[in-house]
């Protein structure tokens, strides 16, 4: 190359402003934002065949009031001295009844730890989470999908985790979805959005769900992020985001359960911000009085989202006075049950400290088992 | 039967399990058409595809957390980190799930994946590309940390880790990737995990070790013969769960015991040894345990990295003074 034609050609480097690879691009969004039954049990858009049938309707609503009740005892069982820190769902058991609802078998669910309608519907049960929380690791060796992750935490640890998952069935070409569910607190985590990025990268059979309830421990959802919705983030990853009324049941299920198709069919991630509150503390060893007024959960209980289905279902004459009373009985007596399985559950002995942390004991840890059965509390 | 570097031999596992085992994949940073920046994994992706070894995004928090899930799955991952200097941000991965994983589910889930990443000074690198941190990963219960030093036992060690149905921590000594060739058979044999390697018999002083100062033990053996000085020298290789009997039997045959690592000394794999050694071989010592390690100092910059690695002359020194009085 001569002298005078390198000059060239770097001039005509320097007078290429932006490298083509890196063209700029105008881009414009917009997040919609989905309801179907409003605070008033209203409908206000139609209703989808995955919620036509009054069945259908009952049962989301069945579900939501179980894990309310179930929440109620947890919480007494606390204050008693009967359990250790709880983390309550109070206000948002519609997000984990529509995922519940709509989840195939052999999809995995990815919770964080307000999700338990989710998970009574995929088959664990009321005493696991209550052998969880009281302290029993047993509790996360569920009999329901054995493929879910246990709750999770480390916040957002899970989502990188979904997309392993997700990446592995998109490998093994099976028509399956991860299912992830986060807080609003947990998008701002590294760990979410390293997800999200390598889920849009990899067009991955996942569907994001954030339960925004409006706080992270004292932290309100405006102090989180700089932007207007947390639906957005799924933007800037290269899928599709959307705002869903977290306390509207019907039009949740109708979302995850599109999510989910579309995730089947190929067509890759999605994100669902679920809008809702947290009526209840973060758990049961905050005290929110500390940082937001009583008259904020006031005024939130208006849009929490069992009575709206009720009214709903009062409203199109599928759901009696007497319908009520038998599902509260029933609910009651279940929820004993699992609190009696709960409490009549031996802690697990001792030196199974050491029996899980490989598949064999190595070698070198064959003394401190031994020594943890000599010194253990029965031995004594 | 072909000499080849240890780079060589890792690239020969990965490929022989792949080969083996439709189960196992490969992703990290530039593993793909790039083969790795060490080239470790060179040729992977045009024989096994994209698919399976995978080019991530630049994620290193990812890249551990998306294994514990391809693992849950039945897959089992072999992630790279480029550098130890990176591997922190798979820590809360690696610790919080991949760890815990079939314990907090009591054997329901579980976790074989291998997160290899190369680590260690003298090859000249920039910044945050020296450092020796694997005592870090030992402290944790769950993992194991397995380190070699050879190509021989890159190959046979790395086919084991990924054999094993829990998470392995795969430490590779980049300043020995290229240096020495070894004859190695590419035939899908493993070695055991979690047990040490006589490398050198000898009477007078155990030397223990791993990774790339292994090299440095073995030349200071050579030169302490000569002086009519017989060194045992002991490969430690699984650092997490430690072989602690091949130790304790060779130092109640010669009495003396010099650790020598690159880590920092406070807190190194070298003061679990030689706690071990006082717990246990106490009355076998014939003089105080010895310890060569890299200083509790930032590794400096490269102009300065020899100073601060152990060198064959203090190893010598540290020897000579267990043999006195």
């Amino acid at each position: 190359m001569t002298k005078e034609s390198e000059k060239r050609v770097r001039k005509q480097k320097k007078g290429a402003a932006v490298p083509p690879q890196q063209s700029h691009s105008s881009v414009h969004f917009d997040i919609h934002d989905h309801r179907i039954l409003d605070a008033d049990g209203c409908l206000v858009g139609r209703l989808p065949e995955c919620a036509k049938q009054p069945d259908q309707l009952i049962a989301l609503y069945r579900i939501m009031v179980k894990t309310r009740l179930f929440d109620e005892k947890a919480i007494a069982l606390q204050r008693r001295g009967q359990l250790g820190t709880y983390a309550s769902s109070l206000g948002q058991e519609a997000i984990g009844a529509a995922i519940g609802t709509v989840m195939a078998d052999d999809d995995v669910l990815f919770p964080a730890y307000r999700e338990y309608a989710a998970q009574f519907l995929r088959g664990v049960t009321m005493a696991d989470i209550l052998l969880y929380w009281g302290g029993n690791e047993q509790g996360m060796n569920f009999k329901g999908q054995r493929h879910d992750f246990p709750i999770c935490v480390p916040i957002a640890g899970q989502a990188p985790h979904a997309v392993g998952t997700a990446y592995a069935m998109k490998l093994c070409d099976e028509k399956r979805v991860a299912v992830c569910v986060i807080g609003d607190g947990g998008t701002s985590k590294g760990d979410f959005c390293e997800a999200i990025n390598a889920a849009g990268t990899w067009a991955l059979p996942i569907v994001f769900i954030v339960n925004n309830n409006g706080w992270a421990i004292s932290m309100p959802r405006k102090r989180q992020t700089g932007a207007e919705t947390l639906a957005q983030k799924a933007i800037a990853a290269g899928f599709p985001g959307e705002q869903v009324d977290g306390n509207d049941v019907i039009a949740l299920t109708d979302r995850i359960d599109q999510a989910l198709h579309k995730a089947r069919m190929g067509i890759g991630p999605t994100l669902i911000e679920a809008l809702t509150y947290r009526l209840c503390d973060h758990t049961t060893a905050d005290d929110a009085s500390r940082y937001r007024s009583g008259q904020e959960v006031k005024e939130q209980w208006h849009y929490e989202p069992i009575k709206r289905l009720r009214t709903y279902l009062n409203e199109i004459d599928c759901w009696s006075e007497s319908d009520e009373q038998e599902l509260l009985a029933s609910c009651h007596d279940e929820v004993e049950q699992a609190v009696s399985c709960y409490l009549n559950t031996p802690p697990q002995p001792p030196e199974s400290m050491f029996d899980y942390l490989y598949q064999s004991l190595p070698a070198a840890l064959e003394e401190q088992r031994a020594s943890v059965v000599q010194w253990s509390k029965g031995n004594e | 039967m072909s000499e080849v570097t240890l780079v060589d031999a890792v690239n020969m596992a990965l490929a022989a399990e792949m080969a083996a085992d439709p189960s196992v994949v490969v992703l990290g940073e530039d593993v793909g058409v790039n083969g790795g920046v060490f080239r470790a994994t060179a040729g992977l992706q045009q024989r096994f595809g994209p698919q399976r070894v995978l080019d991530t995004p630049l994620s290193e928090t990812l890249i551990a957390g998306m294994s514990i899930g391809l693992a849950a799955e039945g897959l089992k991952p072999v992630a790279e980190i480029q550098f130890m200097g990176f591997v922190y941000s798979t820590m809360d991965q690696m610790i919080n799930h991949a760890a815990r994983l079939r314990n907090r589910t009591r054997g329901r889930l579980s976790c074989p994946m291998v997160l290899r990443a190369p680590f260690g000074g003298g090859i000249h690198a920039p910044e945050h590309h020296s450092e020796s941190t694997e005592a870090l990963f030992a402290h944790i219960p769950g993992l194991r940390v397995v380190i070699p030093s050879s190509p021989g036992r890159a190959y046979g060690l790395l086919l084991a880790a990924i054999r094993d149905p829990d998470p392995v921590i795969f430490l590779e000594p980049k300043r020995v990737y290229r240096l020495v060739k070894q004859e190695v058979a590419d035939n899908g044999e493993a070695l055991p995990l979690d047990v040490c390697f006589l490398l050198r018999e000898g009477t007078d002083v155990t030397l223990v070790s791993w990774g790339a100062m292994i090299h440095e033990i073995m030349t200071a053996a050579d030169q302490l013969a000569a002086s009519g000085i017989s060194a045992e020298v002991i490969d430690v290789a699984t650092i997490k769960p430690l072989d602690m009997n091949t130790i304790l039997d060779s130092v109640a045959k010669t009495g003396r015991c010099v650790i020598v690592h690159e880590a920092a000394r406070t807190c190194g794999v070298g003061a679990e040894i030689a706690a071990q050694l006082a717990e246990r071989g106490l009355m076998s010592l014939f003089a105080p345990v010895e310890r060569v390690t890299g200083y509790d100092a930032i590794i400096p910059l490269f102009n300065l990295e020899k100073e601060y690695m152990p060198s064959v002359g203090r190893i010598v020194a540290a020897v000579k003074r267990t043999l006195e009085g």
